[in-house]
């Protein structure tokens, strides 16, 4: 499977490394090339310098070949608006997207993204196991 | 009409000074405390401190009764993020957004926003029409219709000039609104209007025909 990540922090980069030892092709995009000093020593896919909401560095990046799009910069409008760029003119077949905050992550999941709240998972498991 | 701004800046600031002198109920949701602060001074009590993309922000601002939102922060995605929510939490009938690269404007008519604005492509269009040499300038757009007004002058030695309109291939759906002679004389053209050189042309067109009117006329 061809992947294209958005955003090279700790999530984009380990996702970045997992998927590249699992065999997938991994592309990752960040604006900092600083950034890419996260992703583990031998991996095998590409690092790009782009601005994921540029659908000029969205095509560099492959994302007309990609069979999925992960968004998960720091920034929520970011994420949402790359992934709906991903999906909406470029027709990925699957695209994710990072929101922290729980009510834009319930909104956008009811527009039809899929939506991953790490706030609301966290929360929710830090009180399972205190609760445990 | 109940109007909320996101974004205090510039932009933001002198919009809502212009809406409340229209007599409209304004109210700006700013992040930065030091920018509502100035507002809230110099405009009165209409700054609410808060992210305009929150829907719990939006909440306390009232915006399910608000008429319209416009978002004119610097960054296109925070300004996507506050229509969408507006539009589809709020059932806001107009949402307004001030983009940056002019690339997001189908985007962003395709998501909810009903007018994306471009500010880059405004300013181009005024510089454009400063320029003398350039071949068609953009007046005005019909947005709701997908028309366009657009100017364009006969270049001195063109071929077309000393034919009439009827002799010229017009792109389909174009219609020639008015010709302005070098000496300042107008008069709206017929079929059989002859083109001279120099004269300025006021098409009505489609903005997929911009460059066959164009070639059309000036015989390029």
């Amino acid at each position: 499977m061809k992947v294209v990540i958005m955003g090279c922090g700790r999530v984009g980069a380990r996702l970045a490394g997992l998927l590249d030892t699992d065999g997938h092709t991994v592309t990752v995009l960040d604006v900092d090339s600083y950034s890419f000093r996260r992703l583990p020593p031998n991996f095998n896919g590409t690092a790009l310098v782009g601005n994921g909401l540029d659908e000029e560095a969205l095509k560099r990046a492959g994302i007309e070949e990609t069979d999925a799009f992960v968004a998960v910069t720091q920034g929520d409008n970011r994420n949402v608006t790359a992934a709906q760029i991903a999906k909406h003119i470029f027709n990925v077949p699957r695209v994710i997207c990072r929101i922290y905050d729980p009510l834009r992550q319930e909104l956008y999941n009811t527009l039809g993204l899929e939506t991953i709240s790490p706030t609301k998972i966290f929360a929710q498991l830090l009180k399972e196991t205190l609760e445990s | 009409m109940y109007i909320i701004v996101v974004g205090g800046g510039r932009i933001g600031y002198y919009l809502t000074k212009a809406l409340l002198d229209e007599g409209h109920e304004v109210l700006i949701i700013e992040k930065s405390a030091t920018i509502c602060e100035t507002v809230n001074d110099e405009l009165g009590s209409i700054c609410f401190r808060g992210d305009g993309c929150e829907t719990a922000t939006l909440d306390e601002a009232g915006t399910s009764r608000a008429d319209m939102l416009i978002a004119v922060t610097g960054h296109d995605e925070d300004n996507l993020v506050a229509c969408q929510v507006a539009k589809h939490k709020f059932n806001v009938p107009r949402t307004v957004a001030r983009i940056r690269n002019p690339k997001h404007e189908t985007l962003f008519k395709k998501l909810g926003v009903d007018v994306p604005i471009s500010s880059t492509n405004v300013i181009l269009e005024h510089i454009e029409q400063e320029v003398p040499t350039h071949p068609l300038t953009h007046l005005l757009e019909i947005r709701d219709k997908g028309l366009e007004i657009v100017e364009v002058k006969i270049p001195p030695g063109s071929t077309t000039a000393g034919k009439s309109v009827r002799e010229l291939s017009l792109p389909e759906g174009s219609k020639l609104a008015l010709v302005i002679r070098k000496e300042g004389k107008h008069h709206v053209p017929t079929v059989n209007t002859v083109l001279r050189a120099e004269d300025r042309i006021i098409a009505l067109i489609t903005p997929e025909s911009e460059e066959a009117l164009r070639n059309a006329l000036r015989g390029e």
